[in-house]
């Protein structure tokens, strides 16, 4: 349907339909505030909610504002960026973000992508094996991370060094999982949580294919490499591109994980919980807002690119 | 003859099925088992829930839900339940007539109001976090539950109206145009023409809200304490315990966890639309 590409151009009968005979543009008003008139609310609360505070995070990260100092308040110019960006911890949190964003998201993109195609055909207790894919996108995050951190990676009694125990005697190793890989035992449990939620957008995807042109194909002799090379994977673009876009969104701001699995030790701390630690337990406010800001910025430089893929999207949407 | 093809070809697809089938099974196990572990676990003793290797056979007992809920979890889970709910029913009430804007005879500019909802979703929660913690200390309203039920409003409106938008752009214009030739109000017309339309998709994005209401952790850790403290925040006292506790704190995750898995069962294909914006149909 192409409802809201049409432009107006037939009046059609408005709400608040001026009695016959009067101007046309009067009538043409009173539709436009009738149209108006129920976006409003929620974009007035949109934007008290979410941009005035962004707003005052910005002024405050020219500020030197320390809660434990009150007194030394003041303009502090670009300080806190300099201090900010020079600062060894604050470097490796924006690098642990990337890390573990790219990782995350590259990773349960490809596994999603993988069991999305065994899903995709039909067999016995398929909806089984999909509902127990989703469980693990449907836990709690922190309880999710609580389960990695103690009933599977803990080195005495969680489940990994028990399976080793099982499979080698009592002469099996038992290595410490967080401690010898604090950022993998990170990305591994998150990759757990969201693989499901990239499978269920590429199994939606894959399920809105146009079977016959796939058939098609296959009778004019195209070989299932080929079908999906040439056919299942470009119909998939749009699908590996939301799911990459929204998973990044998520995954960059997370906060459950690395204050659950490490507390932002063993160098896994990323932005958003250096910048928790400085703010909720340094109390170094103005440092805590540079640090915000510049988290902003480098997510502008992904969402300009994420953005621009799903207005093509959206445009075969509205072109349709 | 093309008959014979599809035969064969369905043919050598069950061949190589019969493994494919069983390898979905295998993955699909994989994932659950540690939620299986967590649930088994939970049911065991302190003393058997910290046995190396394990003991799969051991007694079941309720010890650890028991011990768990000693530790007085209920206004925690009742602090959740009313920042889920309303905050959804604020975000429905908010968005539905926004997406209805958007969608059935938009506004001028509508894509830019859709992407500048969608742009607020990009920006960090944690650059944000401080002004309100700022003013939410000067005015008194630190530790209450409507600051984190106007956070979360503020969280899940921009895919509440997409999601809604895209389900609207759906509802035939022709019954629209009738309801208001008929003289139907706005309000009327989507209140008795369009809502019923548009519940299935009414009810995805609200299993959506929930969900992420439900689970928020940052907001809720930095700006409740002890009286409008969430169910996560609660979680979070057992980060750090050791040893002696496996059973309580699996346990603990399964009951906070409880209302999102049985709300995602129940609505599968609903999360599958919700989660892709209404983008994928």
């Amino acid at each position: 349907m192409s409802v809201d590409a049409k432009p107006d151009t037939q009046p059609r009968p408005q709400r608040h339909a001026a009695p016959p005979g009067s101007e046309g543009t009067m009538l043409r008003k009173a539709g436009d505030w009738a149209r108006r008139g129920p976006l409003l609310p929620a974009l007035i609360f949109m934007i008290i909610v979410t941009q005035l505070p962004f707003v005052v995070t910005i002024v405050v990260s020219f500020m030197d504002w320390n809660a434990y100092y009150p007194d030394e308040r003041g303009f502090a110019g670009i300080d806190n960026f300099r201090r900010v960006l020079t600062d060894a911890n604050t470097r490796n949190a924006i690098w642990v973000t990337i890390l573990l964003t790219v990782g995350v998201v590259l990773i349960s993109l490809v596994l999603g992508l993988l069991i999305a195609l065994l899903l995709d055909r039909k067999f016995r207790g398929r909806g089984v094996v999909r509902t127990m894919m989703i469980t693990p996108f449907l836990v709690v995050p922190v309880a999710a991370a609580l389960l990695w951190k103690h009933a599977l990676y803990n080195p005495t009694y969680g489940l990994f060094n028990g399976v080793l125990k099982w499979l080698f005697g009592d002469n099996a190793p038992q290595p410490d999982w967080i401690s010898n890989q604090p950022l993998w035992s990170i990305i591994f449990a998150l990759v757990w949580q969201w693989t499901p939620f990239m499978m269920l957008i590429l199994l939606a995807g894959l399920q809105s294919r146009p079977l016959d042109v796939i058939e098609a194909a296959g009778i004019d002799g195209a070989n299932q490499w080929e079908i999906f090379r040439y056919m299942t994977l470009p119909h998939l673009r749009q699908y590996l591109e939301l799911s990459a876009l929204l998973g990044s969104i998520y995954v960059v701001q997370n906060f459950d994980a690395v204050f659950t699995i490490t507390s932002g030790g063993l160098g896994t701390a990323n932005l958003p919980y250096t910048i928790y630690q400085t703010f909720y337990t340094a109390h170094d406010y103005g440092r805590a807002s540079a640090a915000g800001v510049i988290v902003v910025i480098g997510t502008i430089l992904i969402a300009t690119f994420a953005l621009r893929s799903v207005s093509t999207l959206f445009r075969e949407e509205t072109g349709r | 003859m093309s008959g014979q093809v599809t035969m064969v070809k369905g043919h050598s697809r069950r061949g190589g099925g019969w493994a494919l089938s069983g390898l979905a099974w295998i993955v699909g196990i994989l994932f659950v088992l540690p939620v299986l572990w967590m649930l088994l676990t939970s049911f065991h003793t302190e003393e058997d829930a910290a046995k190396n290797p394990p003991d799969l056979g051991a007694p079941l007992t309720l010890d650890g839900y028991k011990s768990f809920f000693d530790t007085g979890p209920w206004p925690s889970i009742a602090n959740s339940l009313t920042a889920s709910v309303l905050s959804t029913v604020l975000v429905i009430l908010l968005a539905f007539p926004a997406a209805y804007a958007l969608s059935i005879r938009p506004v001028k500019k509508w894509t830019d109001v859709l992407f500048f909802f969608l742009s607020t979703k990009m920006l960090p929660v944690v650059a944000g976090l401080l002004p309100i913690y700022l003013f939410a200390q000067s005015v008194g309203f630190l530790d209450n539950i409507w600051l984190l039920i106007i956070l979360y409003t503020s969280m899940n409106l921009p895919i509440a109206v997409w999601m809604l938008r895209s389900f609207l752009s759906e509802v035939p214009v022709e019954i629209l145009e009738a309801a208001s030739v008929d003289g139907a109000s706005l309000s009327r017309t989507l209140r008795s023409v369009v809502a019923p339309v548009v519940t299935p998709g009414i009810a995805s994005a609200a299993l959506i809200c929930f969900i992420f209401s439900w689970n928020e952790l940052l907001f809720a850790r930095v700006l409740t304490g002890t009286v409008a403290q969430t169910a996560p925040v609660f979680l979070t006292g057992f980060v750090t315990s050791q040893g002696l506790f496996l059973a309580k704190v699996c346990a603990a995750s399964i009951v906070v966890s409880l209302p999102v898995l049985i709300a995602g069962f129940a609505a599968q294909d609903k999360l599958v639309q919700g989660l892709s914006l209404g983008a994928v149909k």
